[in-house]
């Protein structure tokens, strides 16, 4: 349950980013999460709505976009894209996967009221 | 009069975090501080590893950063070991982070080429997320909480650089295939290292120190060759 201070950093990048570009009101915020970034989406919501309060972004709609999982195969040594951590390897059917992206939590971009 | 309708901004969430991290990672750089982020779940024996760990090391320089929701129990037993432990209360937080660590840093004063630990919050979630600056998270996982630990946490054991297998003297009393441990660790991470170890009966600690001095011993050379 960390979403809630996943959002505290949202909103500290949000509040620096209003200031730099001068504006007082965002009505949109789109946020990238990786599969394997281990973020509960509806957690995130719920944070969001509360911790973003007071802030530009009060009552902004969050908009959570999913990047694959992706990870090496020390079997076969490739890469490859996989819906859940446990999955085995959709090419060589191996079961030691590293993940290589899908841990990604990032703001793309936030659409100014 | 075109006002900017949208800001482009591709920041990482945890941006803030990260550069207090890179700041700490720069000062135990420059120390040449070999500094481990001890992660697990609660009731792992964290502290019990690290009271014997800091009895074996002898007069190595050292500091102890403890994370816990309250109390100062953990730092009182670390600090009856002799060596000097900063105890840092998250409060409702799960987690330590780069913030906390810095400050933390800042009162212990590390020597050069000292070690430092850093025990997180008894947490197999949250902590995975979170660099502190450290060179590397090392994961215990005690003998009594199931193989299937590390597929139900995977993230925490995926981040982790070495696992230890906590109370190996309980496995015979417990029906557990310490074998299937390791599977199941390098299932989710292949490139783990691991060390079978019982902290109070000593067992694998030897293997324990070996790995931190060696670690040290690479963070140090650098700086001498200066």
């Amino acid at each position: 349950m960390h979403e809630m201070s996943l959002c505290e950093g949202m909103r500290g990048v949000i509040e620096d980013q209003a200031r730099q570009h001068n504006v007082s009101r965002i009505k949109r915020v789109r946020v990238e999460v990786g599969r394997f970034a281990g973020v509960e989406i509806n957690a995130l919501h719920f944070a969001f709505d509360v911790v973003m309060r007071g802030s530009p972004a009060e009552g902004a709609e969050l908009v959570t976009l999913e990047l694959p999982g992706r990870a090496l195969c020390y079997d076969c040594m490739k890469e490859v894209e996989i819906a859940d951590r446990l999955d085995p390897c959709p090419t060589c059917g191996g079961g030691k996967l590293m993940p290589q992206g899908g841990d990604e939590m990032r703001i793309k971009d936030l659409e100014v009221a | 009069m075109s006002q900017e309708r949208l800001i482009e901004i591709e920041t990482d969430i945890l941006s803030k975090n990260d550069s207090y991290a890179h700041a700490n990672r720069a000062v135990l750089a420059g120390k040449g501080v070999f500094a481990v982020n001890l992660v697990s779940s609660p009731g792992s024996g964290k502290t019990t590893l690290l009271c014997k760990t800091i009895e074996a090391l002898g007069d190595m320089p050292l500091g102890v950063i403890e994370g816990d929701q309250q109390t100062e129990n953990d730092a009182d037993r670390i600090r009856a070991t002799g060596a000097p432990a900063v105890q840092v209360n998250t409060g409702k937080g799960c987690h330590l982070d780069g913030h906390m660590v810095g400050h933390a840093m800042e009162h212990l004063d590390l020597p050069d080429g000292a070690m430092l630990f850093i025990e997180n919050v008894g947490n197999l979630v949250c902590p995975a997320a979170f660099d502190l600056g450290e060179d590397g998270k090392v994961a215990i996982l005690s003998v009594t909480e199931g193989e299937d630990k590390p597929l139900k946490y995977p993230d925490m054991f995926t981040a982790a650089r070495l696992a230890i297998l906590n109370k190996i003297d309980l496995a015979p009393h417990c029906d557990v295939d310490l074998d299937l441990y390791e599977t199941n660790l390098r299932r989710v991470n292949p490139g783990i290292e691991i060390i079978r170890l019982s902290a109070r009966t000593g067992e694998g600690m030897a293997d324990w120190l070996a790995w931190l001095r060696a670690h040290l011993a690479d963070k140090v050379v650098p700086e001498a060759a200066q």
